[in-house]
């Protein structure tokens, strides 16, 4: 039966992620994003609160998620990716870059979640996993990735470089993506877990952002850095037929959460500028042609409108991944239209609220900087509609380039 | 009281409906009218006429006990849920088999007639079409008063055509009215006989011909004389204006509130005028005009507090839903297109600039389907959708229109000649930013 509200389950949980974002992330909002690559210390006490979220069953981070079989019982599920989802909303409505920096909820746990063994989950869970893929020469098309992985007795030996590695700083370690033969393409990259204290890992750089200033984005090296070769994520068979999925794998449940970020901002602007306007005279009629009324309160229901869809879009594709559908086609459909309502509607909403937009008293300026990066990280507008053409139109990835 | 038929429940009701279906050679008896006969028909449409419904008369008012209302679905909100029912499913694939096997392959020949054939009208409501709007209480097939479902129906019926799914909605969407807020009497007089053979027809006439026109501000007005109603006024762009035997028109009561009134179409003052428009061609859009029509006395619909606000809503939906449909209508034809037409030596589907109109028009067609679907989710459950109604009709309005734009964009030059139906479905989906009234979900 069709049902697109909320559910009541998940209310609490999405209440205590509300009172995070209120009480703790909004009141410091500022302050990170003024001091860049400080960590923000208010967060130590959060990762406790978050690792009681999440072994409660359901959690609002990013650890946990994992496509449900769905095959042992007939009932509607509402598990762990919608909760993720909905927790993440409130998390970053309160502010995207302290949500990325909440310990232990790094993307890198996420691909844990999607590829790892029981063995490894045992023994991985617990810390702050980055996520390194993307390299200098390597950004969407992460099939280009030149690391290396060589097989040395009991170990692997990694040489390559990584840049935007999210939380790369402050996590306890990385899940480092690098090729193992790089003569069979994208079926040789493999995922490793890259301890921080790993000889042969170098930081090199923290780097100067747009926004989201307060979630540190590092550079590292790998120099013949060795680790043991059960920290490969997932097999070590190289199954040129199977290609890319333990990479597209972990992006599918990730991607969702990346739209929720997006979702969970722009609310956060669309709630503001309805006040600023409300208290210049302008307001939302929902009973009206929406063409009739004042020009501004116009464009905020178009941004409302388009909200709402990404929003839809993307519970669509967490609910599909909780009842074992598999969702690649929602999982991009999703991303694509929450980056870029989040973009087009942060900008939008500076513009509508004129100098208290603009200015730093308030936070929409920072929202419409903190939102770019959600219509980029974790593949761009252009990579999530290039995945949806392709499974529109029934087309490979050398077909359609 | 009413006539009591046997509760059907979901199996059977589907059972139902596909054997009306199986039962319908309906390929053999298409593709009537050739073009010329059609310009002839649609010529002589254009002009004043006295109603051509004139000559239906309906019961007088009887008391009776009570109205027989819809019964609404079981609520179960607990969970997030995108599963239909199973009878909403068999109902889907019957009308999607309505859509594919009997408005597609007859949306040109009524485009041009400005009408559907009386044929085809009769085998869609034999196939349930109409039944489905009419309580089980008096002898129709509708179980339970779904909006949900309403809008599955209109989705799918606008992907064989837009026109002619509004054209067979008109009536059905009346009886919803009715079924939902009409007395007793009122039931008794214009919805029971919907259910015999030779039915009448009905329109639900609301948008007026000016700019900016909002149905909170209608011009058309009742007015109390000598203790009777008196209607004035004008209505744009009525669905099957010329062949309905009674309007639901909505017009500013003796208070001064929108109200909505039951108009027969042979009572004297009423009269009806071809009014061809951009698209929906199928649904003989009409203008209707009203020189102090005295109304009968149980003309009044009741309405309590917030019920025209709902069922303006409910219209909107509707409209949504149609766009959703012919939206998935574009979608669906210009994917196989694509794949085919060759430029430069491969399919322009290899094409990232086509290929990303491609990709916008399913992403943007699921996220309005997915909006609407929750203001109908919502409606089911007695909740207050007006909100996302709005946001589905401002969606509707940008993002559907875009897709029609972007179906004859694709198809280039040969989308712009009526070589395709490409250019029917642009014309089609501008409507869904300014109709109001019409259907209903």
């Amino acid at each position: 039966m069709f049902n697109l509200e909320t559910p009541k389950r998940l209310k609490p949980l999405i209440h205590q992620a509300n009172q995070i974002g209120a009480e703790m992330f909004r009141p410091i909002s500022r302050k990170y994003d003024r001091l860049e690559h400080t960590a923000p210390v208010e967060l130590d006490m959060l990762a406790s609160l978050m690792d009681g979220m999440n072994s409660a069953g359901e959690g609002a981070g990013a650890g946990k998620l994992k496509q449900d079989s769905g095959a042992e019982d007939a009932g509607v599920r509402n598990g762990s990716n919608m909760a993720a989802v909905l927790g993440m909303i409130e998390l970053c409505w309160g502010d995207v870059g302290l949500a990325l920096s909440i310990p232990r909820q790094g993307l890198g746990n996420a691909a844990i979640a999607a590829v790892a063994n029981e063995e490894q989950l045992q023994r991985f869970g617990g810390r702050w996993v980055a996520m390194a893929i993307t390299e200098p020469s390597a950004g969407s098309d992460s099939a280009a990735i030149r690391a290396t992985a060589e097989r040395d007795g009991d170990d692997y030996v990694l040489n390559g470089e990584k840049i935007y590695v999210t939380a790369g700083e402050r996590a306890d370690a990385l899940v480092v993506w690098a090729s193992v033969d790089r003569s069979k393409g994208r079926a040789a990259i493999k995922a490793f877990l890259v301890e921080k204290d790993r000889a042969g890992l170098t930081l090199e750089r923290l780097e100067h952002k747009l926004g989201i200033r307060s979630s540190d984005t590092a550079a590292f090296r790998l120099e013949n850095c060795r680790v043991p070769a059960e920290n490969l994520l997932g097999s070590p068979e190289v199954d040129t037929g199977k290609g890319f999925a333990g990479v597209m794998q972990t992006f599918d449940n990730t991607r969702p959460i990346v739209a929720a970020m997006a979702i969970g901002l722009a609310r956060a602007a669309i709630e503001e500028t309805q006040r600023i306007l409300g208290e210049a005279g302008v307001d939302l009629d929902y009973r009206r042609p929406r063409t009739h009324g004042h020009a501004a309160a116009a464009k905020l229901m178009e941004c409302e409108a388009d909200w709402e869809a990404a929003k839809l879009l993307t519970l669509r594709a967490a609910w599909m991944a909780d009842n074992g559908q598999p969702n690649a086609l929602e999982a991009s459909m999703c991303k694509a239209k929450a980056g870029r309502t989040a973009v087009d509607m942060a900008l939008a909403c500076v513009e509508l609220c004129g100098a208290a937009g603009y200015g730093e008293t308030e936070l929409l300026e920072k929202w419409a900087r903190d939102a770019k990066i959600l219509d980029i990280f974790e593949g761009t507008q252009q990579i999530q509609l290039l995945i949806v053409a392709r499974r529109l139109l029934g087309k490979s990835s050398a077909e359609l380039k | 009281m009413s006539k009591k038929s046997p509760r059907v429940d979901s199996i059977g009701l589907g059972v139902r409906l596909l054997t009306r279906f199986a039962g319908h050679p309906l390929s053999h008896r298409l593709g009537l009218h050739g073009p010329a006969s059609a310009l002839i028909k649609s010529g002589s449409r254009v002009g004043f006429a006295a109603a051509s419904g004139a000559g239906r008369q309906f019961k007088a008012l009887r008391s009776l006990a009570s109205p027989s209302r819809g019964e609404r679905p079981a609520a179960n909100a607990e969970l997030f849920d995108l599963t239909p029912s199973d009878e909403q499913q068999m109902i889907v694939e019957t009308m999607e088999q309505v859509a594919a096997e009997l408005l597609r392959p007859n949306a040109e020949a009524a485009e041009a007639d400005c009408a559907p054939s009386a044929e085809l009208v009769a085998q869609a409501n034999e196939l349930g079409v109409l039944a489905m709007s009419i309580p089980e209480g008096l002898g129709g097939a509708m179980t339970e008063r779904s909006p949900v479902t309403g809008m599955l129906i209109a989705e799918a019926l606008a992907h064989g055509d837009m026109g002619l799914a509004v054209s067979l909605l008109a009536t059905p969407s009346v009886a919803l009215l009715l079924a939902d807020y009409g007395s007793a009497a009122q039931q008794d007089a214009f919805l029971a006989p919907m259910t015999e053979d030779d039915a009448p027809t009905a329109s639900f006439a609301v948008t007026e011909a000016r700019a900016l026109f909002s149905p909170y501000d209608l011009a058309t007005r009742v007015e109390s004389r000598d203790g009777s109603l008196v209607l004035s006024g004008e209505k744009a762009l009525v669905v099957n204006g010329a062949s309905s035997d009674f309007f639901v028109v909505a017009a500013r009561s003796p208070e001064g509130a929108p109200g909505l009134y039951i108009v027969e179409a042979a009572a004297e003052g009423v009269s009806v005028e071809a009014e061809p428009a951009m698209g929906l061609r199928a649904a003989g859009l009409s203008r209707l005009r009203f020189d102090k029509v005295r109304l009968r006395e149980d003309a009044a619909i009741a309405l309590g507090e917030g019920d025209f606000d709902r069922i303006i809503a409910a219209s909107r939906a509707a409209w949504c839903a149609l766009a959703v449909g012919t939206a998935t209508a574009v979608r669906d034809y210009v994917i196989p297109y694509a794949n085919e037409r060759k430029a430069f030596g491969e399919p322009i589907s290899h094409r990232q600039s086509v290929a990303f109109m491609i990709s916008n028009i399913g992403i943007e067609r699921d996220g309005l389907r997915l909006t609407l679907l929750r203001a109908a989710s919502r409606m089911e459950r007695g909740e207050d959708a007006l909100r996302e109604v709005q946001l589905a009709r401002t969606l509707a309005a940008r993002h559907a229109m875009q897709i029609g734009s972007d179906g004859v964009q694709i198809f280039g030059g040969h989308g712009f000649v009526k070589e395709y139906p490409v250019e029917r479905w642009y014309r089609d989906l501008r409507a869904t930013a300014l109709m109001e009234g019409a259907v209903l979900i």
